[in-house]
């Protein structure tokens, strides 16, 4: 069995390292303040949002006859289309098209969908060197470490942290951590890279049915390079990003960056719709589970546009870090979704979560984030994989709470929420409360002692 | 119109004051509130960590108490949102419905359905931070979140300023979640107190030395985090100050 990931005891980790903790949060919070301003700035923006989702429900509802649409379009101007029905069908088929064109090395922009895959891992595994073309990605993949933000893979780190692992693996100064200079190091490296790639791997934001068009957004012009300069192109799809029209695709771009990072628009927006001369292109799209997702009661979650804006705004996110999520797909979205992929692995997961409810108003596409992390939550107890502190829980507050007078004695025995509550759920046994807090200054009189000696005789004037 | 009201477990026994401030204000109102006495928990606790079954048992024995009220007041935004929109566990009769629709927060019922729009015996000449609780915001749409590009307003901020000599302002990061949600404070100690820290330092950072809230486990939290920090700042259940109570 899968081991379980205790999101709590790494987000703790990273909580008490204080300038991390600080950089992720305040880096994090910034790109949701941006957010804010430039969505006031379009009176239509909730309006978008409810179309974003309409379209969003309408293309999963009529997924086979898009994905059909989009298929034909690409074949007929000699895009080849694989289909992959599991994340090692994606794997054995990227390594044989790569093998079929004796590919040594390659570029590759980032995709959460390959990662899902953990694609490099298995090229790397078999003599294929893989190389990040994205900086945040570069810098995980350097560092041997999971993405900690779909949209911003190294959000987590400091500058300090980049130029000491810029300077073991790349060889610069380990002493200068300006960001222009270390740009110029990853730009550098990259260039000599890109030449040498034989191949260029992609993902893709929106799969246009109607035109067989692959868009995909950008910042750093990478992908493009990925996706120009060497003979041989593969790009991973997931089945869930078609959309029906190119007239349904300004509305989504117009929603992605001013959502994801606050800006008006990405960088680049990059429309492949056929092989440039010479070129070979082959598009594998990637179910893996998405299928049988979409006949579920969590199907809502396959509407994700992976901008990345509920995990900005999620307070637990920003103070635990993507990386303590130990999975692809970490923050509000990854408690909705990663359950879905190994329930026991991700059976705390739903439970990192306030119910802020912050996550749902800023989706884009109007992802019900905080019923789906409340339903994984029941899901995960009906199903025993919770602790066995949990049932304990259950057991004295069931009993406590069933009825007044049992309350009542509860309350005798002593402010119930404080002692009973954590000490049950709490893995260590001491009051779990008392590190972060003060107990509360007990009151003279509950309320309903006050009422017996105040009220209850219904004397109005005495009470004024 | 019957006016039922219901007090929340850790209302009644560790925050007394916010359940006999609305009580009372409520009487000053000249409405007629009945304490449902027998009435306990709302199964929001268990329902909030995914126990349905327990949640349902709770549901159940709660509901036993709570019929035949035309409005059930509750001093407390999430026992309000749980009764109104998850109270789902057990049968949907018709009585468990009428139940769910009568139960509302103190200050939707104040704002919305007794319309106050006057608090003459009220005067708290202070500057006060008003933090809304995230399930009054979100859930029971008492203010307009930051993150929703409609149009302003915040119920709890009209009664406030219905107040002599008020001042009503913000954190900086005014709707961020201070991190109590209910059970999640004990199952993520350190992130709750954080959050909690967070929160706090960004009052005091304002100059804030009060604090008020239409949701006071939220002000419970939040206390008990200042105090152990040694943060000099008051928190009051919004009531306290609408019935004049807060000094
Ligand atoms: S769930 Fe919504 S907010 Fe989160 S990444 Fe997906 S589209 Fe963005």
């Amino acid at each position: 069995m899968s081991r379980q990931v205790n999101q709590v005891k790494l987000g703790a980790e990273f909580i008490a390292d204080t300038p991390h903790r600080e950089s992720n949060d305040r880096c994090l919070w910034a790109a949701r303040m941006r957010r804010d301003k430039v969505a006031a700035t379009l009176p239509e923006w909730e309006q978008m949002r409810d179309l974003a989702s309409g379209i969003k429900e309408h293309a999963l509802s009529h997924l086979d006859e898009y994905l059909v649409q989009f298929e034909e379009n690409l074949a007929s101007r000699g895009i080849i289309v694989h289909w992959a029905e599991t994340a090692e069908d994606h794997n054995d088929i990227v390594l044989d098209i790569l093998r079929s064109h004796h590919v040594a090395t390659l570029t590759k922009g980032k995709s959460m969908t390959m990662d899902e895959c953990a694609m490099r891992e298995h090229l790397e595994s078999n003599g294929i060197e893989v190389n990040e073309s994205d900086l945040g990605e570069r810098i995980q993949q350097l560092d041997n470490q999971r993405d900690s933000h779909i949209v911003m893979p190294a959000i987590h780190k400091l500058r300090t942290d980049v130029a000491r692992i810029f300077a073991e693996k790349l060889g610069s100064d380990p002493a200068n951590d300006d960001p222009t200079y270390l740009n110029s190091v990853m730009r550098a490296d990259m260039r000599k890279r890109y030449v040498k790639a034989q191949a260029g791997m992609i993902g893709c934001n929106y799969a246009v049915a109607e035109t067989g068009t692959i868009v995909m957004c950008s910042n750093e012009g990478d992908v493009d390079i990925c996706a120009t300069v060497p003979p041989l192109l593969i790009v991973t799809i997931g089945i869930e990003k078609v959309i029906p029209k190119q007239s349904d695709l300004p509305l989504f771009l117009r929603l992605l960056s001013r959502s994801s990072l606050g800006y008006d628009i990405t960088q680049y927006t990059s429309h492949i719709s056929a092989p440039a001369p010479g070129q070979e292109i082959h598009v594998v799209m990637l179910d893996n589970g998405r299928s049988e997702r979409l006949g579920q009661s969590y199907w809502p979650v396959l509407k994700c546009m992976r901008c990345g804006t509920c995990m900005n705004t999620c307070p637990v996110f920003r103070r635990t870090s993507g990386i303590s999520y130990d999975a692809n797909y970490m923050g509000p979205l990854g408690l909705a979704l990663m359950p879905s992929y190994d329930l026991h692995r991700y059976a705390r997961l739903p439970f990192s979560c306030t119910h802020c409810g912050s996550c749902g108003d800023v989706c884009p596409v109007k992802v019900p984030l905080p019923e789906l992390i409340f339903y994984w939550r029941q899901v995960v107890v009906e199903n025993q994989q919770s602790l066995i502190s949990h049932d304990l829980e259950e057991g004295l507050m069931g009993a406590a709470l069933r009825n007044s007078t049992n309350l009542q004695h509860a309350e005798k025995l002593g402010l119930w929420a404080l002692r009973h509550t954590p000490s049950a759920i709490a893995e260590s046994g001491i009051n779990p409360w008392a590190e972060w807090h003060s107990n509360p200054v007990p009151p003279e009189q509950t309320f309903r002692e006050w009422y017996k000696d105040n009220a209850c005789h219904n004397d109005k004037k005495t009470d004024k | 119109m019957k006016i039922g009201f219901f007090v929340p477990c850790y209302i009644d026994a560790i925050a007394p004051q916010a359940a006999i401030s609305s009580f009372k204000l409520l009487r000053r109102l000249g409405l007629d509130p009945e304490f449902i006495e027998s009435a306990a928990c709302c199964g929001l606790p268990m329902k909030d960590m995914g126990y349905a079954r327990t949640a349902c048992k709770v549901e159940g024995a709660v509901a036993s108490h709570m019929a035949g009220y035309d409005h059930i007041v509750m001093p407390s935004g999430i026992c309000a949102d749980q009764f109104r929109n998850h109270f789902e566990d057990v049968p949907q009769t018709p009585e468990i419905k009428q139940i769910c629709h009568a139960a509302v927060d103190l200050v939707t019922f104040l704002h919305d359905i007794i319309r106050v729009d006057s608090l003459p015996w009220a005067s708290f000449p202070h500057r006060v931070a008003l933090h809304n609780g995230c399930h009054s915001l979100r859930y029971l749409n008492e203010a307009r979140p930051s993150e929703l590009m409609i149009p302003d307003f915040s119920k709890a901020a009209d009664l406030l300023n219905l107040v002599d000599g008020i001042e009503v302002g913000y954190a900086t990061r005014r709707d961020e979640c201070c991190g109590f949600g209910g059970t999640f404070a004990i199952w993520d100690k350190s992130c709750s107190g954080q959050q909690g820290l967070d929160k706090v330092n960004d009052y005091a950072r304002n100059g804030f030395r009060y604090v008020t809230s239409q949701d006071m486990s939220c002000l419970l939290h939040q206390s008990c985090v200042a105090r152990k920090f040694g943060l000099d700042i008051k928190f009051y259940y919004i009531a306290e100050i609408l019935n004049g109570d807060a000094k």
